[in-house]
């Protein structure tokens, strides 16, 4: 049932209880136990909501920085990593492998908030080599979801 | 002027309930439950071989029967599946446009005129009109709801005559939703033996069952040898539009199958049998996912009956539930016109499967589970309205 269950609230974290229990096959009791267990595991780790921001007013840019580090001794990747991953600004940290080592996902107001972050936070820490900045012109997809458009049922509105 | 029309075509009653597809069809702003295809896409990689071949300029007619690469592959899935073995897929499988094709030669290739063909009903509307294009006399097995609308051996005993020459097996069901177990079709199978008839299995949900593996009746001893076995990647593999099926089955059957096809048709469309060949090959995860999305609608339908206080089995089949409403004194098609027009969601009304489908709806879950939410809200003001109104005459 996890994995089941974890498809399903991935998809839409919003589904109660007893709706999830119905559409298991399970009791509701097993279903809560089963989220909170997953909680503690830090299986699950939150429950956010996907947002096409471009659709309101806020401001928001979106930058993916390649950054090359120089590994610590005893430590790899990770102290380096965990330095970069306090600033609230940043989004996510992903280790990668090829041409560059972290992968970091920036989210500013504007422009000019980022490319400071950049030049004055990331790029003056001592084991950052190098970090080029991309800026993302415009999300089609987003965690499994296509946001650009929304698709039509072009079946028959009956079929035998 | 002659008449320009052949009496045999002419005397086929047009479906009964056209009038109510007719309205329904113009209704765009409903909820549809009425749709008797996937609602997901074909898989993008699928889709994708489809596009490839076409940029390889694969254009041209394939063999008669199909490609060879795809009937080997059919023969390795439905080993893989069934655990049934084509050694010879190249003489024992055919490559048709959709199931429907196979249905219509199957009977062409075995029938002649005054050969009675059982058709269990409530069922697919096709198996009885190609019958009598066939020539053969179709014999109507009514199936009931006190069986799950699983055909017993008993039924089928009482329906076989001298002219008995092939049943067909149309499991999982559309439209009830119920499916044949082993326990099940062991029962038919004694009969098919004793009578010496035939089998003509239309396995096409055979993906979509909820309650352990599928089961063919080809699998069972001596059995492979009188069945042409039907399926298609219309269902399994949201492939409707592509069509394209498939019929494994003795070789002498298949060769003459194969004649008709390869007259009338020529091949099925080649764009189509290399995305099939895909879909084969890489398609099984796809599939398991679409089989858990529909399970999940599928429990949901089931609690959402039992809540309102509708009388329904819990079908282990396809993607279709089968309510009964005789409890509001209406026909099917009274009802699915009434709820069409007050809420706003089209359902199909038993009969149009069947006159033994009067009493029934079949409500397909080939929908995304907000909208059948939505119905469901729907159904159950309707049912309420309807058991107010019920009352008030009473």
């Amino acid at each position: 049932m996890r994995e089941e269950l974890l498809a399903i609230i991935e998809k839409n974290s919003r589904m109660g209880l007893k709706e999830l229990a119905i559409l298991l096959g399970v009791e509701e009791v097993q279903v809560a136990n089963e989220l909170a267990a997953m909680e503690a595991e830090g299986i699950i780790c939150g429950y956010h909501t996907l947002i096409d921001w471009e659709k309101t007013s806020k401001d928001k840019v979106t930058a993916l920085i390649e950054v090359r580090v120089t590994p610590q001794r005893g430590q790899g990747f990770d102290s380096i990593a965990e330095r970069i991953y306090q600033y609230p600004e940043v989004q996510s940290v992903y280790l990668i492998s090829g041409s560059y080592d972290l992968m970091v996902i920036l989210e500013g107001k504007t422009l000019r908030e980022v490319s400071a972050f950049v030049s004055d936070k990331l790029s003056t820490l001592d084991s950052v080599l190098s970090a080029a900045t991309h800026f993302i012109l415009k999300k089609y997809k987003d965690h499994g979801t296509v946001l650009s458009k929304k698709k039509e049922d072009e079946r028959e509105m009956i079929t035998p | 002027m002659r008449n320009p029309l052949a009496e045999k075509i002419v005397a086929i009653k047009p479906s009964g309930i056209r009038k109510f597809f007719d309205i329904a069809q113009e209704m765009k702003d409903a909820i549809s439950l009425g749709v008797g295809e996937p609602d997901f896409d074909t898989p993008w990689h699928i889709r994708d071989e489809g596009i490839y071949s076409l940029e390889k300029g694969k254009t041209f007619y394939t063999s008669n029967a199909g490609l060879k690469e795809l009937r080997e592959e059919i023969s390795r899935y439905t080993y893989r599946k069934q655990g049934i073995l084509y050694e010879h897929p190249t003489r024992e499988i055919l490559v048709t446009v959709g199931g429907s094709e196979a249905i219509d030669i199957g009977f062409r290739a075995m029938v002649d005129p005054g050969d009675e063909v059982l058709i269990p009903q409530p069922s697919f509307v096709s198996y009885e009109p190609c019958a009598v294009m066939a020539g053969a006399k179709p014999v109507i097995i009514n199936l009931k709801a006190e069986n799950e609308f699983r055909l017993t051996a008993q039924e089928l005993e009482e329906a076989i005559t001298d002219r008995t020459k092939i049943l067909v097996l149309p499991f999982p069901n559309n439209p009830t939703g119920a499916i044949m177990e082993r326990k099940d079709l062991e029962a038919i199978a004694e009969v098919i033996l004793k009578h010496d008839i035939y089998v003509m299995s239309d396995e096409i949900y055979s993906e979509l069952s909820y309650k352990g593996k599928h089961v063919s009746i080809a699998e069972l001893p001596g059995m492979q040898e009188r069945t042409v076995l039907i399926n298609g990647f219309s269902k399994a593999f949201a492939m409707t539009g592509w069509r394209l099926g498939y019929a494994c089955g003795p070789e002498n059957i298949i060769e003459q199958m194969t004649k008709i096809h390869q007259f009338a048709i020529m091949c099925a469309p080649t764009t189509s049998q290399y995305a099939a060949v895909e879909a084969l090959k890489n398609g099984d995860e796809d599939v398991a996912e679409m089989r858990t999305a529909y399970n999940q609608r599928r429990r949901y339908l089931v609690h959402a009956f039992r809540e309102m206080g509708l009388e329904c089995f819990e079908p282990y089949g396809a993607f279709y539930i089968f309510p009964c409403i005789r409890e509001f004194g209406m026909t099917s098609e009274e009802f699915a016109m009434r709820f069409l027009k007050e809420e706003k969601v089209a359902v199909v009304p038993g009969t149009a499967f069947g006159d033994c489908g009067e009493g029934y709806l079949r409500i397909s879950y080939a929908a995304s589970l907000e909208n059948l939410q939505v119905a469901m809200d729907r159904l159950k003001g309707f049912v309420e309205k309807l058991r107010e109104e019920k009352k008030e005459k009473a």
